[in-house]
């Protein structure tokens, strides 16, 4: 067994969770959001590795690698949309792009 | 081995505590850089070595030097000077590299130890994670690269300066 108990590991991964959460909700500017964003994904990774050392599975650390690709994905998506906005509005701020066109 | 857990885990919620404070977004990242790695250190006394080198390699390295070049393209380049001098300033760096410095001593205390693993923590090695991966989660790792795929394809349409409403919105602004 592990010589950290489960509960720790959760606990730190809760309180980066919590954090990531609060930069989504509390910044306004695109690229901290999405650097919150990676904040809440690296601690659901790190929830699932804590879950799968306690256990002495691998599978835990698949699930990470997982969603190591899907935060790749949504970097690169994120990214591109970002500079859209930039280019779009001059600026940075979520909240020029709240009107949809149709 | 609990106190490498455990001053590694301070150190990633201080960090990430600093990444959504800071006004500039490059010290952010520092401040986020120094949190994966952290996070990467609190793996490895976790026993799972595997998945602190990808977390440094994948995480660390490509997804934040995407983040460096988005930022680097955004930023006007007229006041890059002043602005460099301003990073050159010791109060911009010095919180980073004192958290930086903790992880390198129980990297290095880590080292010293000899062996490159931990005692008393009992690991998974990337052998068993790799059988497991490519046995029972074939499907998930065949759906991850169409996840990669659509990723890349997505960023390539998103990416392309759309001719015909750039000008004209700049014209306005």
């Amino acid at each position: 067994m592990s010589a950290v108990p489960m509960e720790h590991g959760l606990l730190l991964a809760g309180l980066l969770f919590a954090v990531g959460t609060a930069g989504v909700l509390v910044r306004r500017n695109i690229i901290f959001m999405l650097m919150s964003v990676e904040i809440m994904l690296n601690a659901a990774g790190l929830a699932f590795v804590v879950a799968g050392s306690a256990r002495q599975q691998a599978d835990g650390q698949i699930m990470f690698i997982f969603i190591l690709a899907m935060a790749a994905a949504e970097v690169a998506v994120g990214l591109a949309l970002v500079l859209q906005l930039y280019h779009r509005f001059n600026t940075l701020d979520a909240d020029a792009a709240d009107t949809m066109r149709g | 081995m609990n106190a490498l857990f455990y001053i590694s885990a301070v150190i990633a919620v201080i960090s990430t505590i600093m990444v959504v404070t800071r006004a500039n977004p490059v010290h952010a990242l520092l401040y986020l850089i120094l949190s994966l790695f952290s996070v990467a250190l609190v793996f490895f006394a976790l026993g799972a070595p595997f998945v602190a080198a990808l977390e440094i390699i994948i995480y660390a390295g490509a997804i934040m030097v995407l983040f460096v070049f988005v930022i680097m393209m955004i930023n006007p380049g007229r006041r890059g000077i002043e602005r460099e001098k301003q990073w050159l300033n010791p109060k911009t760096w010095a919180g980073p590299s004192i958290l930086a410095g903790i992880l390198l001593a129980e990297l290095i205390y880590v080292l010293a130890r000899g062996s490159g693993q931990l005692s008393g923590v009992a690991e998974i090695t990337p052998k068993e994670v790799a059988i497991v991966l490519f046995g029972p989660y074939i499907l998930g790792v065949e759906l991850a690269s169409m996840l990669l795929l659509a990723g890349l394809i997505g960023a390539y349409h998103l990416g392309r300066r759309s001719q015909g409403t750039t000008p004209r919105e700049g014209e306005h602004l």
